[in-house]
């Protein structure tokens, strides 16, 4: 008998697990259950794991959903790409694949990955998305900024620092740019008008978009933003963020080098002190009013509020978050769209995720772990049931393309090869070290021409929705054809390791699948691979040594060169598969 | 999503569908502002349909060149101080370009053209947008402009705006509209006996290994048959079937020089910018609205200056000479502009101090543009420079009065709104903006 794969979440589950489990083949006869994929989807059943699958699974009977667990192979190729950005190589798939352990294996994947130095790297470059940190257009945070920003955004991830903390930082710092690195929250903002900067807050921190606000709740929250300055120092690019409730940065010959003058609503006039001081009085979005202290940032008062465990505007945001980044959809969707007349699908799993993000000190660890090891998290993509309110449901793991950094760098994995990611401005032009990987990049404005061309975010307004994954003839053009990928697969040593090693065909063919594919390859694979590298060689290669201008008889180095590009074309189908090139 | 209030011409969520997303899955998903995330489409009765712009990077010398000044002396002129005579009577250009001289009545020239910027990306931005750099936006070429406005009318599986065969680089092309409108950069090399133009004519892959791919990949992607019902695997499909439409489709054929006459491109020209040229020729005969030759090589003489114009010229002007006779011949000329200029000229006055040892510098103050086609007319002058080719005499050109001639016989409308990611106001070119300075458009050529 096979052992389920459902694993419990703590020792005291695994008793209530094997219960399910074992009750599960009376209850369930093979006619009720949806045929199965072997290759991509588990024969165990699909029960819940944890709290969170209680939520989920409460919505499938009504729906007709009967949901199907994924494969082992879908599962650890998931789990890196989700958790890490990256592919799992070869040998950690093999390990993975052939740990017998089958009941916690799953989990302990998934507490090994959170621990990996990749993960704050990941997760430093969603964060980055969302505070939009660019050196240039058209954020302009410059260089030194964008790179101390981006650093304390990573080691504040690595620390695994508590989100209420994080926030307060990036709400409330003062200080240099190049010093202080949250500060840049404030300068990473074009419209640096009081209604600019409380849009930017409340997209960022609350998930919701002023301009689907009625407008004098704007106002009255634009308030708290009112008196934030930034002066220029004598240092090139340094700009200095601080509480300015006078307004001294507002004076025309106290605007920094190079800025657009800042457009405020009380401009003032003339020299000497302003005469029209900052609002006094601030109104929170829950309508609530406050006369500002004379004697405090605005912002602090504003934080306070905020940063609270029964604001509705603050864990559940966050945890939606991360939600949204793991399930591909937004448990309130979009994950920045948060108003009255879009609700969240599951108001009890939100709920549930915020008081335990608050319980555990704000630690986003644990809800990472808490969505990953459900069930939920482990359905097939298969999709079995396409109606709207069935994605919606989270009936199955969706679909969807790996984003630009991520690809890019896992067909630099496979094929042992790298890139080149400059920016062409300012002069010096910048380069990054050729190890480095894109994931890994620290400012938006350091790019490729692939990256530009896979829809990687431009970082101009914060917004989910900026990063584009939807599929362009172009990008299929340079996947499948251009001399920047044809260049890795003939070149690639890690590609050479695998195939001149001396190893068997089907030594070889079993490698690049663990390699690229993240699993083994079945019978008829074996079969088709080893059919295309035989009728390869048996081809005529007029192509090639046309190429090379050399004509006539066949040599020893003409039958290498054949089986050579005989096994780039078939990395090169691996690496085109939609299996390769999607999370599913 | 409702929008209650209607304050910005459009709204932030609208322009990021627009610029992050691209127009078309904007619509395609039913977002709000669908009907005015598409841009107009030029009129039918628009002049010009497709323009070839030569760009000749670096600043190519206008006294050697196009306003050649042998009354200056060879203070100026230095060691190219003779002239040719063109058919057009009155008319001459320097001594290295004799091809163009016989075709003078298709091209005109603007003699005066000045915007007073010595700087070379800030002159190529103000070249090909018509703003002036350092505001807090980077406004798109007009290569991308034109992508924009074409988007509906152009069905072509090229791409609407193409560069031969290397981008620039030293501005985003497509500015503020997002990657959808960057420029195709063909790379490769036209004069090469197969021109590889990237994800469409690879290196070394036969048209018979292109197939065989094609069909291991069908046979080794088990997730594409069993999630065919994903929209996601859906679309990646069919965006899969139209790229393959181009690599193995007669689409490519357009980049197969070898379908043209030996006889009519030996009269190109047996190097890269002729050959770029008949690739050009081939481009807007199928259709594709833009498209840019970034010359092969660059023109920034500050050494070196009079032997690399003997190198250089006679290959620029074998190039583009037949290529204006090629399109009059067959009857394109008057659907398409060619104009052709760097982002300024050099310095007529020869530096003859080291370490330039007769060399010329940047030189914004007066330069000269050639403009040909789609409803220029051909064989006039419009203004002139002084004695020297130092400052403009008579009629200045600005970027805008150029650029907002092309973009009229194109039959887009130089004030209309481009979609900004901010809802900023943005104009396809600044509308009276301070400081920038405007002479009218080149009536006296439409």
């Amino acid at each position: 008998m096979r052992s389920c794969s459902a694993w419990p979440a703590g020792p005291s589950r695994l008793f209530l697990a094997v219960l399910l489990c074992g009750g599960m083949a009376v209850a369930d006869t093979p006619t009720s259950r949806p045929s199965i994929h072997p290759l991509f989807e588990s024969a165990e059943p699909a029960r819940p794991h944890n709290r969170v699958d209680d939520f989920v699974f409460a919505k499938f009977s009504a729906l007709n959903i009967r949901p199907v667990l994924c494969s082992d192979e879908v599962f650890v190729r998931r789990a890196f790409l989700d958790i890490l950005g990256v592919l799992p190589t070869a040998e950690e798939a093999r390990a993975f694949l052939q740990d017998p352990d089958r009941t916690t294996k799953r989990q302990r994947l998934v507490e090994q990955l959170l621990e990996r130095p990749e993960f704050a790297e990941y997760w430093a470059m969603r964060w980055s998305d969302i505070l939009r940190i660019k050196a240039e257009f058209p954020v302009n945070l410059w260089p030194n900024a964008a790179q101390a920003y981006h650093r304390w955004v990573l080691e504040s991830l690595a620390a695994n620092k508590p989100y209420d903390r994080f926030a307060r930082e990036l709400l409330t710092s003062s200080g240099s740019n190049f010093r202080v690195a949250p500060v840049n929250f404030y300068r990473a903002i074009q419209n640096r008008t009081p209604d600019g900067i409380a849009a930017a807050v409340a997209l960022t921190f609350m998930g919701t978009r002023t301009d689907t606000w009625p407008s004098n709740q704007l106002a009255g929250f634009s308030a708290f933003f009112a008196q934030v300055g930034y002066k220029p120092t004598s240092e090139w690019k340094e700009e200095i963020v601080f509480w300015d409730p006078l307004g001294a940065s507002r004076m025309p010959a106290n605007v920094a080098p190079g800025r657009d003058n800042i457009v405020t609503t009380n401009r003032p006039v003339g020299r000497g002190v302003p005469t029209n001081l900052p609002p006094r009085m601030a109104v929170f979005p829950d309508g609530r009013r406050i006369a500002l202290p004379p004697d405090r940032d605005p912002r602090e008062v504003l934080a306070d509020w905020l940063i609270s465990p029964n604001n509705p505007w603050f864990g559940r945001v966050v945890v939606n978050r991360i939600w949204y980044w793991l399930m591909g959809r937004g448990i309130v969707h979009e994950p920045d769209d948060f108003r009255p007349d879009n609700p969240p699908s599951h108001p009890e799993l939100l709920d549930y995720l915020s008081r335990q993000l608050a319980g555990a000190n704000y630690d986003l660890k644990h809800v990472y772990r808490l969505i990953l090891t459900s069930a939920t998290y482990q359905l097939s993509s298969v999709p079995r049931d396409t109606r709207p309110e069935a994605s919606a449901a989270f009936a199955a793991y969706p679909i969807r393309r790996l984003d630009a950094e991520v690809l890019i760098d896992a067909i630099n994995q496979v094929t042992g090869t790298s890139d080149l990611y400059t920016s062409p401005i300012p002069e010096p032009f910048t380069y990054i070290p050729a190890d480095l990987r894109a994931v890994a990049i620290g400012d938006g404005s350091i790019t490729s021409p692939f990256l530009a061309l896979f829809g990687r975010t431009a970082r101009a307004t914060g917004m989910e929705s900026e990063r584009d994954n939807r599929p362009m003839p172009a990008q299929w053009r340079h996947l499948l054809n251009s001399s920047h990928i044809q260049r890795k697969l003939e070149t690639g040593p890690k590609l050479r390791t695998i195939w001149e090693g001396g190893r068997s065909t089907r030594e070889v063919i079993e490698n690049l699948y663990l390699a690229i594919l993240s699993r083994y390859p079945t019978a008829d694979e074996v079969k088709t691979v080893e059919a295309h590298l035989e009728s390869a060689g048996a081809a005529p290669v007029a192509s090639d040594s046309r190429r090379d201008g050399r004509g006539g008889g066949r040599t020893r180095s003409d039958a290498a060169q054949r089986r050579r590009d005989a096994w780039v074309d078939v990395v090169w189908a691996l690496l085109n598969s939609n299996e390769f090139l999607f999370r599913h | 999503m409702k929008h209650s209030h209607s304050k910005p011409s459009i709204t932030r969520r609208e322009a990021i569908c627009r610029v992050a997303a691209g127009a078309a899955g904007c619509a395609l998903a039913g977002r709000p502002g669908e009907a005015s995330a598409t841009p107009p489409t030029p009129p039918p009765s628009a002049k010009a349909k497709s323009v070839i712009q030569i760009f000749l990077w670096g600043g190519m010398s206008h006294i050697d060149t196009w306003d050649p000044k042998p009354k200056a002396g060879s203070e100026y002129m230095g060691e190219l101080s003779k002239t040719v005579d063109t058919n057009i009577p009155g008319l001459q250009l320097g001594e290295l370009f004799p091809n163009l001289a016989k075709q003078a009545d298709k091209f005109s020239l603007i003699r005066s053209m000045t915007h007073r910027n010595n700087g070379h990306e800030t002159a190529a931005y103000l070249m090909q947008t018509g703003h002036t750099p350092g505001e807090r936006i980077s406004y798109p070429s007009i290569g991308a402009v034109f992508a924009y406005f074409k988007e509906r009318e152009y069905k072509g599986l090229l791409p609407p705006y193409i560069v031969l065969t290397q981008p620039q680089g030293r501005f985003s092309e497509e500015g503020f509209l997002g990657p959808k409108y960057k420029p195709f950069a063909t790379g490769g090399d036209p004069n090469n006996p197969r021109f590889e133009v990237e994800g469409i004519v690879a290196r070394g892959i036969s048209d018979e290994r292109q197939r065989a791919r094609r069909e291991l990949l069908g046979r080794m992607d088990p997730l594409t048959r069993t999630a065919a019902a994903s929209p996601a695997i859906a679309a990646a499909e069919e965006a899969k079937r139209a790229a393959y439409e181009l690599i193995l489709g007669p689409g490519k054929d357009v980049f197969d020089l070898s379908k043209e006459k030996d006889e009519l491109r030996d009269r190109y020209g047996r190097h890269t910018f002729g050959q770029e040229c008949l690739v050009a020729r081939r481009l807007v005969e199928n259709g594709v609205p833009y498209v840019v030759i970034n010359y092969p090589g660059g023109w920034d003489t500050h050494s070196n200056h009079f032997p690399t114009m003997r190198r250089q010229c006679p290959q620029l002007d074998q190039g583009l000479a037949t290529l204006l006779a090629d399109l009059h011949d067959r009857g394109l000329l008057d659907s398409t502009i060619v104009w052709c200029t760097g982002e300024f000229g050099r310095g007529p006055k020869v530096d003859w101090q080291p370490p330039w040892n007769g060399g010329r510098n940047h030189y914004g103050a007066v330069f000269t543009v050639l403009v040909a086609g789609g409803g220029f007319k051909g064989g006039r002058v419009v203004g002139e420079s002084d004695d020297k080719a130092m400052e403009v005499r008579d009629r200045p050109v600005y970027p805008v009065d150029l650029l907002g001639s092309i973009y009229q016989l194109a039959g887009i409308d130089p004030n209309a709104p481009l979609p900004h990611p901010m809802g900023l106001d943005a104009h396809v070119l600044p509308l009276n903006e301070p400081g920038v300075k405007s002479a009218g458009r080149l009536t006296e050529l439409m």
